[in-house]
């Protein structure tokens, strides 16, 4: 994304413009530049996939619930497609809602923290966009330690739920922020290490060098399928959704952390939850099914079908947006089915069935690496 | 490292304690080291009300004790009354009488599933339960007018015929019920989660039930086989074959388990008392106002939550002197603090889904 983004602000013939007036000097105004853009374009991103899901969110709970409401409200001129487009009016109504929505600090909480969480969190899932690769270049930076970016960012968004919890001065609150720093310690290392196998097997971080190596090896989904499961589990309970929302426990601690938030804030822990679950998703794509690309070469032959100019990108993020979307299909459809677990539950499960499974697919990983399973 | 317990107001705005309990809870971490139920949020006096009205007046207020069954309530108090007065009920209102009362059972029991579930974190079988639901309350709304407030039984009989229509909408629903029953337990009973959560929680000594006034299927869960309409036989059970199911651990799981099983019961019991409905009168023609001789009586059936209980004390007026209401919910609600002691907060919910209580009933 970055040379193509930065053909959009004339990067290139601005520094030659530059350097040709000897003014180097002002370069870091056009990198500026670029990263506000840079930004603006994820934001509208996160915006969009947060409106959609939660569209999303409704229809697949309608459809599994039955309830009327998310097939049919929405705009009835479309006569049978209501069927589809039921529902669109309810998201945009309750986007309304929360921006209208009275902004109410409790009396005893603590000022500063309490506005910074709702910050904090969003900012930690807007950080995760920077390395999820959309397609061939379509990554906002190739960091060659991308993984390990995506490891730090995302425990980013417990901090934000600790901060919030222990801000609303509320025990529910307290309780549930506890809770979520618990499930966080015993989470993150079964993920990271289901990260590690296909980190293993492509021999690099970049998030983009993992999706190439699949181009030449085959989806790590095949070999490491129960590293899979594993990302799987434990990334649900990295985004707190079902059955692992424990830290927001509805019908135990009111709402958890967010117990306390209204209005905008709440939207931002709303926003956030959702985009995680796009970012969960995304990762697994990424380093389980291959990302961008489909198998048997097929992309090669769509985009000579297509024959345009940027093919290659659009069929990438096409692909790779379908992929995604399964998978948040499968959250959701998870999410729809079960009970909740209890925390203590969760950890020794986490611990005692988890652990011992990631380690199982670390040595699928080895043995993938020492005998370049599937031929390069 | 330095400790302390700290105490939680849980409730009365709570979204899982069931409308207006209060739970004063003390806390170590997420461990429980006591629960004390405060209730009395929803006293209303209504037996104090009854005081002021007449026999009859009465049989609406009874639909509030319990507003998930209203059917028992009122059956539980024309019972009591009609023994009192000794007033002959026809057959046929018997019949529709055993009809309506277990199909308000299966209703209630839908709720609980529901409820229980939502409790649990799982929020599908809830609608999947309000499905069947819908479905009775549409048979009651075509048998009395209402869905919720039946006030439908009355003394010596119930307040009008079964409706032209009825038994084919009865068939169709039990044909529904009987496939729903499978979904529930493919969607829940065996899922691992809901075994975790429920197998060994919240542990329900049979000696504790019995000494605590625990009644109902939270009783028979604990493994003591004590149903009223087996043991006190009223109405037309007696004509009717159908099982108490009973659990052997008394934990969460069980009472579920028993809660389920009673539904298949109901199911069989409305299947039987549709085929033997005879014809006839549905009421006993009394005068307007009832005046039941001097003295007291005291009956009791088996309501969906266990045994409600009525007591009149009749001075010969047309007001009852004094009534009094055993309602099942209070002394079940009374074994929470020992089911939860050393549990986690989450087991509470469990808890208090398993043991099914009602507060209206419970303040009364």
């Amino acid at each position: 994304m970055e040379q193509y983004l930065k053909d959009i602000i004339f990067y290139r013939p601005l520094t030659a413009w530059l350097a040709g007036r000897g003014w180097q000097a002002w370069q870091p105004l056009l990198d500026f530049a670029y990263m506000i853009l840079s930004a603006v374009i994820v934001l509208a991103f996160i915006l969009l996939t947060a409106l959609f899901l939660i569209w999303l969110e409704r229809k697949v709970c309608g459809r599994i619930q039955r309830r009327l409401g998310p097939m049919l409200t929405g705009p009835r001129f479309l006569g049978r497609l209501c069927i589809w487009t039921g529902g669109l009016l309810q998201t945009t109504a309750d986007t309304l809602k929360l921006l209208l929505k009275e902004d109410i600090i409790p009396t005893k909480a603590d000022r500063r923290v309490f506005i910074i969480a709702p910050v904090v969190v969003f900012t930690a899932c807007m950080m995760a966009f920077v390395v999820l690769p959309f397609g061939p270049g379509l990554i906002v930076k190739d960091l060659n330690i991308g993984v390990l970016y995506l490891m730090a960012v995302g425990t980013f968004s417990v901090i934000a739920i600790v901060m919030g919890g222990y801000a609303s001065n509320n025990k529910y609150s307290l309780l549930g922020a506890m809770r979520s720093a618990a499930q966080i310690i015993s989470y993150e290392v079964p993920l990271f290490f289901a990260f590690l196998g296909p980190v293993l097997a492509a021999g690099t971080l970049s998030m983009t060098g993992i999706v190439e190596a699949q181009i030449g090896l085959g989806w790590f989904l095949i070999p490491q399928f129960i590293g899979f499961l594993v990302y799987l589990i434990a990334s649900t309970a990295e985004i707190n959704r079902p059955p692992f929302d424990i830290p927001e426990a509805e019908q135990e601690l009111v709402q958890g952390f967010n117990t306390e938030y209204s209005g905008m804030k709440f939207a931002m822990f709303f926003l956030a939850e959702f985009t995680n679950m796009f970012v969960a998703a995304s990762i697994a794509v990424t380093l389980f099914m291959g990302g961008w690309t489909l198998p048997f070469g097929l992309d090669e032959k769509i985009v000579s079908f297509l024959n345009f100019p940027y093919a290659p990108q659009a069929l990438g993020i096409v692909v790779f947006l379908l992929k995604v979307y399964l998978l948040i299909l499968l959250f959701m459809w998870i999410r729809w089915t079960f009970p909740r677990l209890r925390p203590d539950q969760l950890m020794s499960f986490s611990w005692k069935v988890l652990l011992p499974f990631a380690f199982l697919n670390i040595l699928i990983a080895c043995s993938q690496v020492l005998w370049r399973l599937p031929a390069v | 490292m330095r400790t302390e317990e700290y105490t939680l107001n849980m409730g009365p705005q709570h979204p899982s304690t069931h409308g207006v309990l209060k739970l004063v809870l003390t806390l170590d971490g997420e461990v429980v080291r006591e629960a004390v139920p405060h209730i009395g949020f929803l006293h209303r006096a209504l037996e104090k009300i009854a005081e002021n009205r007449t026999y009859l007046q009465f049989i609406p207020i009874t639909d509030r004790f319990e507003y998930l069954s209203s059917m028992s309530n009122n059956l539980a108090y024309c019972l009591a009354v009609e023994k009192l007065a000794q007033i002959p009920v026809p057959p046929r209102a018997e019949y529709i009488r055993v009809l309506m009362a277990e199909l308000n059972r299966l209703a209630s029991h839908l709720m609980w599933f529901s409820s229980m579930l939502l409790d649990l974190g799982a929020t599908t079988p809830f609608i999947y339960a309000f499905r069947e639901r819908e479905r009775i309350m549409d048979i009651f709304e075509m048998t009395c007018g209402a869905r919720l407030t039946y006030n439908y039984i009355r003394f010596g009989g119930v307040s009008q015929d079964l409706p032209p229509g009825f038994l084919e909408k009865m068939r169709l629903f039990l044909s529904a019920m009987k496939k729903g029953l499978p979904e529930y337990h493919a969607l829940v009973t065996e899922n691992p989660i809901f075994l975790a959560r429920t197998r060994g929680i919240g542990i329900l000594n049979p000696d504790l039930a019995v000494a605590c006034g625990v009644s109902g299927p939270s009783l028979r869960g604990s493994g003591i086989a004590f149903d009223i309409r087996k043991a006190e036989p009223y109405s037309v059970y007696p004509e009717l074959s159908f099982n108490i199911p009973t659990g052997t651990d008394g934990d969460v799981h069980d009472r579920y388990l028993v809660r389920m099983k009673e539904m298949e019961e109901s199911v069989k019991i409305i299947e039987q008392a549709l085929d033997k409905v005879p014809e006839g009168r549905y009421r006993t023609t009394l005068p307007q106002r009832i005046k039941p001789p001097k003295g007291e009586v005291f009956s009791r059936i088996e309501a969906p939550r266990g045994d409600t209980g009525v007591f009149i004390v009749s001075d010969g007026s047309e007001k009852p002197w004094r009534l009094k209401f055993r309602a099942p919910s209070f002394s079940n609600l009374s074994v929470l603090p020992h089911l939860v002691r050393g549990g986690r907060i989450s087991d509470i919910m469990a808890c208090i889904g398993s043991l099914d209580i009602i507060l209206p009933e419970v303040d009364r």
